[in-house]
């Protein structure tokens, strides 16, 4: 079982060349925020209004970002033909990927739990109380979209207008996302909130459903 | 380079074709390379020089055909190892230090030690007092370092170099023919694609020139062995 190990080794080397640049993190904080700060400006922010179009936007904020998190993901392994390296170096290939998902995962993760507390008082909706619940929105929804999203930077890295390709490809399947994620915080988000099980339970679902595509079919998009 | 521990290894090409959306890279190359041998491929752009030493990496996948690794009496080993493969890019992570670099694909590769090896191959290329620099603040001479350190990791009895003196300087092209000769003089089995004539050429004991993905000319002695390396240059 050399994957959980090669994935740990491999996760090391994106935190530490992440942390290192700090180029993502930056890039899609700044993003988010414009987005919220912008969308502020549409609309009234009161209460009502905010519960009603605030998770919409929030999560479509989310999704944007992610598309342009997760265009260097292959990309930068191109530019020295690393990819090659790590192909030749790795004994499970499905660590390439579940490295490079699950620390994509965490940028968008620790990047939605740092913008939280800004949407909260830009759009005055309360989140202290639903917090764990949002939390878990967040980890299942920001899987989802690294899941899929990490798979289609792989195969539009190789592909010609590659910057185009990624959003193109990435949107349109990441709508049951943002649709599930968009309900169950809206939920969250309610007068009276409340935990939207069927929500919560398709996100999972999607998460499984996509891992385990990638598990099977990943090894395919690494090949020349 | 470090005294050898791998078993001689040679290699053969079976009728490989290979074909991208209907376009030959190569077409029904056989070819077979006894362990130790040192051959260099010359060719124009596009004559297949790359695809048959990325096959041979086990980067690409043939579309018909088979790659196999010899044993010393020229059987096919029970599980083939692993080839050191350099290439004009440097395949290293420019944000890592070099010993980061070559910590990681230790550690990727399963090698005992890791950071023993790491040390002692950066000792051998010279580059242990640098060794917690970035690779990007490196000149290209020194990345392509790293890059022979990288592919040195696991002892590979098979070392494949895709253009590997592009862009280097003189003193670079220098070192990099000592390195080949040291590679050869261990008894490993080389492999390189070459730009034309240069000091790591005339380290070559058999010349093959390709042509359209096909081989048109091998050789190992005689004058037909200068001018097939010097044909790129044409």
């Amino acid at each position: 079982m050399a994957l959980l190990p090669n994935t740990a080794v491999l996760l090391g080397k994106e935190l530490r060349t992440e942390f290192r640049s700090r180029e993502l993190l930056t890039t899609t904080v700044v993003f988010i925020l414009i987005v919220i700060v912008l969308f502020s400006f549409t609309f009234e922010p009161t209460s009502d209004e905010s519960r009603r179009f605030g998770p919409g936007l929030l999560w479509l904020a989310f999704l944007f970002a992610a598309s342009l998190m997760l265009q260097p993901c292959f990309l930068r392994e191109q530019t020295n033909d690393t990819l090659s390296a790590l192909r030749l170096s790795v004994r499970d290939p499905f660590a390439i990927f579940f490295a490079k998902l699950a620390a994509n995962t965490l940028f968008l993760l620790l990047t939605e739990l740092f913008l939280l507390p800004f949407f909260a008082m830009m759009y005055n909706v309360p989140v202290a109380g639903v917090l764990h619940w949002l939390v878990l929105v967040f980890v299942l929804g920001s899987l989802g979209i690294s899941i899929a999203g990490t798979a289609l930077s792989a195969i539009s890295a190789q592909a010609r207008m590659r910057e185009l390709l990624l959003p193109l490809l990435m949107l349109p399947l990441l709508t049951p996302i943002l649709v599930a994620s968009t309900e169950v915080t809206k939920g969250l988000l309610d007068r009276a909130p409340y935990v939207q099980w069927k929500g919560i339970g398709f996100l999972a679902i999607f998460d499984m459903v996509f891992l385990t595509a990638l598990w099977l079919f990943g090894e395919y998009l690494l090949e020349e | 380079m470090t005294p050898a521990s791998f078993s001689p290894t040679g290699i053969r090409f079976e009728n490989i074709d290979k074909r991208y959306s209907g376009l030959y890279a190569l077409r029904r190359v056989s070819l077979e390379i006894p362990a130790g041998e040192c051959v260099a491929f010359a060719g124009r752009n596009g004559s297949g020089k790359t695809t048959l030493l990325r096959i041979a990496a086990g980067l690409a996948r043939p579309s018909s055909g088979a790659v196999n690794f010899l044993d010393e009496s020229g059987e096919k080993h029970a599980t083939p190892p692993a080839a050191g493969f350099v290439a004009h890019a440097t395949m290293v992570y420019d944000e890592l230090t070099a010993e980061e670099n070559l910590l990681l694909f230790a550690r990727l590769q399963g090698i005992d030690q890791p950071a023993a090896r790491a040390e002692a191959l950066l000792g051998e290329v010279g580059l242990l007092e640098r060794r917690n620099s970035l690779v990007r603040t490196f000149s290209r001479g020194m990345r392509q370092r790293v890059a022979i350190a990288r592919a040195l990791l696991r002892e590979p009895p098979v070392v494949l170099l895709d253009e590997p003196t592009t862009g280097l300087d003189p003193q670079g092209a220098r070192w990099f023919a000592q390195t080949v000769r040291q590679l050869r003089d261990s008894g490993r089995t080389v492999l390189m694609s070459l730009h034309g004539e240069s000091e790591v050429s005339t380290l070559a004991t058999r010349a093959i020139r390709l042509d359209a993905g096909a081989i048109v000319a091998d050789t190992r002695t005689g004058a037909n062995f200068r001018s097939i390396l010097a044909f790129a240059n044409a």
